[in-house]
């Protein structure tokens, strides 16, 4: 099979869109934003092309853009209502945002992260919202473990990830209520537009799921030692107070996160191993914080209430 | 030894080592000299071995509550740990899938 030319495609889709958008473009500005097996980012001007997963199926992307196109006080709208196909790629075509600063832990919206989620899980869920993605992608997580091969990081990984119930490792349906959730909440599924606040980005994992499972990934970072307990309590207090419903009446919150926040602590763990390995990177002290926890967590029985939950 | 006060039979018993009269009518106790002190020494003996543990020490701040298996965070337990992985781990960790 011929290797496709991507990248240079990619962009010259983005420039043409963006000159429809502005005749007068100033063309600054212009580059690639990211480039992984899993989905192309390039941007022209205010204009930004996704080429996404190879795999993608182009009627859940087409209603995921619904969704975004549906809820632009949340999710960031989408130029286009359907994918076009670049050489058997799903693209996406979407306006220019500001992302949040990765270099200064001090300016991150935590207030606004816990706002977006609860208002996204508050959403009604139509009823041919497809599922979100979330379990799904750590266990894919893990099953990319095969390739590290003989680790000592590998066993403890493993070891937390069989502590967690099946619909947590994508071998079981997602707990009711469902709400409609992000599937892949980080900190660079945040930006901000001209004359907007910010906008949750990326649906590729959006749909009806544990609204919980969102929460998973700040509880994991705070679980980890990563996030510090006033971020935490930032991000907690937002989400509450805009009535987000994964914590609804529960006193402790870690009855209702810890299995998300296991789950996340596994796939971030995976990941970062598999990455290191590939790398041929030593693992460092952030890579063994999540480690670390792996091993706590495969030493500790998950809470079985969720699993309980009708 | 008849009781001062209903005048019926008075019995002694030996209580840890105190001699004890008491009234069989109207159960009234008689000490001799000295045996109330002895009462109270021995009380005081048995207080001290059933004392409840001193009150746990304080907490600095009222930590977040986290699952069992989490990091600890901060203050007592080697907060600069944390401090540490933040700068780290934030550009890495808490902007990727």
């Amino acid at each position: 099979m011929t290797a496709i030319p991507l990248l240079p495609e990619l962009t010259a889709r983005a420039e043409g869109i963006a000159h429809t958008r502005t005749p007068a473009c100033s063309c600054e500005a212009s580059g690639t934003l990211a480039d992984r097996p899993d989905g192309t980012v390039v941007r022209h001007a205010d204009t930004v092309a996704k080429a996404h997963a190879p795999d993608a199926d182009a009627t859940e992307l087409t209603r995921r853009l619904a969704l975004a196109s549906r809820h632009p006080d949340v999710l960031l709208p989408p130029l286009d209502s359907v994918p076009a196909d670049l050489h058997g790629r799903l693209v996406t075509f979407w306006p220019y945002g500001s992302p949040v600063d990765p270099d200064d832990p001090d300016a991150a919206p935590w207030e606004a992260v816990g706002t977006l989620l609860a208002l996204l899980h508050r959403t009604p869920v139509p009823e041919a919202a497809p599922v979100m993605r979330g379990p799904l992608k750590a266990a894919r997580a893990v099953a990319g473990l095969r390739a590290v091969g003989d680790h000592p990081a590998v066993a403890p990984v493993r070891d937390a990830w069989v502590t967690l119930p099946a619909w947590a490792r994508a071998e079981a349906p997602m707990p009711q209520p469902a709400a409609l959730c992000h599937g892949d909440l980080h900190l660079g599924q945040l930006v901000r537009t001209p004359g907007a606040s910010w906008r949750l980005i990326d649906v590729d994992d959006l749909g009806a799921g544990t609204p919980a499972w969102d929460l998973g990934r700040p509880a994991a970072w705070f679980a980890c030692g990563l996030l510090a307990p006033q971020e935490w309590g930032r991000f907690l207090d937002a989400y509450r107070a805009a009535g987000g419903p994964a914590l609804d009446a529960a006193e402790d919150p870690w009855a209702v996160l810890d299995v998300p926040a296991r789950a996340l602590t596994v796939q971030t763990a995976a990941r970062t191993v598999t990455k290191a390995v590939a790398d041929g990177r030593p693992l460092d002290e952030v890579d063994h914080a999540l480690i670390d926890a792996c091993r706590r967590i495969a030493a500790v029985p998950a809470e079985l209430a969720h699993e309980s939950t009708k | 030894m008849q009781c001062p006060k209903c005048r019926a039979p008075m019995h002694t018993y030996n209580r840890n080592g105190v001699q004890i009269e008491q009234c069989s009518g109207c159960r009234g106790i008689f000490l001799d000299y000295g045996e109330l002190e002895s009462l109270t020494r021995l009380e005081s003996q048995w207080s001290q071995q059933a004392a409840p543990p001193p009150p746990a020490a304080p907490q600095a701040y009222p930590a977040a509550p986290q699952p069992a298996w989490g990091a600890p965070h901060g203050g007592h337990h080697g907060g600069h740990h944390y401090g540490h992985h933040r700068n780290k781990g934030f550009g890495r960790m808490l902007f990727s899938s």
